[in-house]
């Protein structure tokens, strides 16, 4: 045992040994070094209280020992220690409790005790004046200090909601007018962490906060521009921010971002405010003047998926303009876009979908997604939640149904591979499928015919779709198809036919075109599935005639 | 102990004061008595000291001296000379005032004051101390700490004297072989860590830096400066109360 002199002594020896280092760490604790430490905090003697968070400040680094120190009471103590009126202490014990509420009990500890109250008011200094008294200096490195703590907090979100009503937020937003960057990173760090609470998006926007935080996307900190970028990504979600965003002028340095594409937590938040930003069109134009999209188009390869995201994301809002389509193209953009939906993440897939189906409404684009199997690949998607795609299914597909025949017979093609699937007929019937292809009969191009006739043949097994299909007019002109020179636009038909068949309306109206006699000579061809398609279609309709004719006996 | 203004019997004047409380009571008194002529020496003398002092304004000084009067329990007549607080009475005051209780603490701390090293701390040493005691920069703090530390004056702390400071500091067990290793253990510690030529003593430099690297070192072998309380406590009553009708 010793006084305060030999304890002070005896503890500026230890900061000597590597406190970083864990074998160190775990050898103060394992002599009970670390019951001394927090028993000293108990005291009264402030340079022992000092000593000791000297060295629980640097041996908390480790995962093990914050734990002890929890279970061991000391957390409790260092919160008292923030009511001390020295103000060298009040700093250390928030520096500590920074290192030790980097875990879940230990963060809902500090707020059990009245810590987050206490943190709170070690943020209440002006940071920005111009020259600074030695004192007006020690609180600056207080809130600074407590900065960190109150970062470290602010995981959970009990916390982020006890920082605001203590009040935090209107603290926070006079420290972002600090300049220094070891002040603005972990000030900036909470806000961004909280911003995923709608209060706080609103506080930021409402207290004037995201000038600062435009502000701050030029600095020279990568850190520092990176948690900005965070915190424009989530309140973006609002539209008074994107406007925000564009009057302050931070619509170019979040591009300007974009080169640093080795920091790659950077570029995910970097890509996610642009992202969300560009939902409001006039900052896609002002996006444009610094050739954002170009610079998106090249982030689609070799990039991690957090960052893809995002990227993918911007690229659908951008796509919303015709002039981008056009330039996503001459970028290159449409091929690794459909590359991307073969991926297996679905925040991912959601975006590009949504990109893909935002380009496709050019017919250019179209082209090439379709050389590309793009087509069958989104409707391949299909069997991911529906209610995910239906937007996109509405939009440019069935528009895309509509197109000339190049593409028509391009999305029947793919119709007719995916409607093999019982969940995507279902959709596609719900989005209008039947009419769609029914207006597509009228045509003489075999090739549409036969892609054609084998789409409505297998959209048939859905539900009413044979009586949909006799109900939109689809029949009569189906009928002509075997007409045709082209042997597989016969198979297709035949096929196609009998599954209609199987409606007696249908039966009625193809009797009455004449579609007997071509049956029967298709009946004598080689291919027997297409014998028993024209004879299964053949005998549906004698049926219904013999049940006609009986039915006729009784009146 | 209750901290309090020394009345340690040995003025020739009013009653010994044992408390704050009774202060009051005397000041009126003496302002009273105090002619125009006094007040005015008083100033002037304020005035001089200012100069020379970093940390106190012309008021503070005027209000030291008078506590000065008051510590050295004579009226303050002019003329009269006021030769300063012996040893008795210095160590009265640090250790009622300011809670210090290490003999040799206090004693380097007298040395320090003691500038001139006549055994008595005049009015002028007083509060030229006073300026680094309580107000000082930590230069100046380092300075007059390794001055108390180094017992014997020679501009450097040794290891015997280092040994004789913190050999009240750790509680000896009575059954130790050698009750003084844990001291000698703590002063082999403190040496490896402060002294940095290797010379196997603290030189000012030696001491300076391992301070300036580490700010609890300043009071490495012992409490040689006040708690910000007992500073808080101080000044109040010297500058506050006593401008106070």
């Amino acid at each position: 045992g010793g006084d305060q002199t030999a304890t002070v002594l005896t503890l500026c020896a230890m900061m000597d040994f590597n406190l970083m280092q864990e074998t160190c760490q775990l050898a103060i604790r394992d002599v009970g070094g670390l019951e001394v430490l927090i028993n000293l905090l108990d005291t009264d003697e402030v340079k022992c209280k000092i000593g000791s968070l000297k060295i629980l400040r640097k041996i908390s680094h480790n995962v093990q020992i914050r734990r002890n120190i929890v279970d061991m009471g000391g957390l409790q103590s260092i919160v008292k220690i923030l009511d001390s009126p020295v103000k060298d202490l009040k700093a250390l014990a928030a520096e500590t409790i920074a290192n030790v509420a980097r875990f879940r009990r230990a963060r809902r500890t500090v707020r059990q005790y009245g810590g987050i109250k206490k943190l709170v008011k070690l943020l209440d200094c002006v940071p920005n004046l111009a020259s600074l008294t030695a004192n007006q200096e020690k609180d600056v490195e207080v809130a600074r200090c407590g900065a960190l703590a109150l970062w470290s907090c602010s995981k959970s979100t009990k916390n982020k909601e006890a920082i605001r009503k203590a009040g935090g937020i209107p603290l926070l937003g006079r420290l972002l007018k600090s300049p220094h960057e070891n002040m603005l990173i972990p000030v900036v760090g909470t806000l961004q962490e909280c911003a995923s609470e709608e209060s706080y998006r609103i506080a930021i926007q409402t207290e004037g906060m995201i000038n600062d935080l435009v502000k701050n996307l030029s600095s020279d900190n990568d850190e520092l521009q990176m948690h900005c970028a965070s915190a424009i990504f989530k309140c973006a979600e609002d539209k008074k921010t994107r406007d925000l965003v564009r009057k302050y002028k931070g619509l170019q340095p979040l591009v300007s971002l974009l080169a640093k594409a080795n920091n790659k937590q950077l570029l995910a938040a970097a890509t996610g405010a642009i992202w969300k930003c560009s939902i409001s069109i006039e900052n896609v134009a002002k996006f444009q003047e610094h050739k954002a999209l170009e610079t998106l188009v090249g982030l689609l390869t070799d990039q991690p998926e957090e960052v893809l995201v995002n990227v993918v994301g911007a690229l659908g809002e951008f796509a919303q303009i015709p002039d981008s389509k056009a330039t996503i193209r001459k970028c290159g953009g449409i091929k690794p876009l459909v590359n991307l939906l073969t991926g297996t993440n679905q925040a991912l897939l959601v975006n590009v979908t949504k990109a893909v189906g935002a380009c496709a409404t050019d017919k250019e684009n179209m082209a090439i997604i379709d050389q590309l199997d793009g087509v069958r690949l989104v409707w391949s998607l299909l069997k991911t939640p529906v209610q995910m795609f239906s937007p996109i299914l509405r939009g440019p597909f069935v528009h895309a149904l509509r197109m000339q025949r190049m593409q028509g017979k391009c999305i029947c093609a793919a119709i007719a591979k995916i409607a093999k699937d019982k969940e995507n007929l279902a959709v596609l019937t719900d989005h209008g499928v039947v009419p769609l292809l029914a207006k597509l009969t009228n045509t003489t191009d075999d090739r549409l015919r036969r892609h054609l006739a084998e789409a409505i043949s297998h959209c048939c097994i859905w539900g009413s779709n044979r009586a949909s299909f006799g109900e939109a007019g689809a029949v009569a002109p189906l009928v002509r198809y075997l007409k045709s020179k082209d042997s597989t636009v016969h198979q297709s038909t035949a096929m196609a036919l009998y599954q209609l068949s199987k409606d007696p309306h249908n039966c009625i109206t193809m009797h009455e075109k004449g579609v007997v006699k071509p049956l029967i000579h298709i009946m004598g061809s080689n291919d027997e599935m297409l014998q028993e398609a024209a004879a299964g279609c053949v005998r549906n309709i004698r049926l219904l005639a013999l049940a006609n004719r009986k039915a006729r006996l009784f009146y | 102990m209750q901290r309090g203004f020394p009345g340690n019997g040995m003025s020739t004047a009013p009653p010994a004061e044992d408390s704050y409380s009774s202060c009051p009571k005397l000041l009126p008194l003496k302002m009273s008595e105090m002619s125009a002529m006094n007040r005015k020496l008083t100033q002037t003398l304020a005035e001089s000291i200012s100069k020379h002092v970093d940390h106190f304004n012309k008021t503070e000084v005027e209000c030291l001296i008078r506590e000065f009067n008051v510590l050295m329990g004579e009226p303050a007549t002019p003329g009269r000379a006021v030769t300063g607080l012996d040893r008795g009475k210095f160590r009265s005051i640090l250790h009622n005032i300011f809670g210090m209780t290490d003999d040799m603490i206090m004693d380097g701390v007298f040395r320090s004051f003691d500038k001139d090293n006549d055994s008595f701390v005049s009015m002028k040493e007083w509060i030229e101390g006073l300026s680094v005691f309580l107000r000082g920069t930590l230069d100046e703090k380092i300075k007059y700490c390794f001055h108390v530390y180094d017992l014997n004056g020679d501009n450097y702390i040794s290891r015997e004297e280092m040994f004789h400071m913190l050999k009240n500091s750790l509680i000896r067990q009575p059954t130790e072989e050698d009750p003084d290793e844990g001291i000698k253990d703590l002063v082999e510690i403190t040496l490896k860590k402060m002294d940095h030529d290797h010379d196997g003593r603290l030189s000012f430099a030696d001491f300076e830096m391992a301070v300036r690297e580490e700010n609890l070192l300043l009071e490495a072998f012992g409490t040689c400066l006040p708690d910000t309380m007992s500073i808080e406590m101080f000044e109040q009553h010297v500058f506050q109360e006593q401008l106070e009708p």
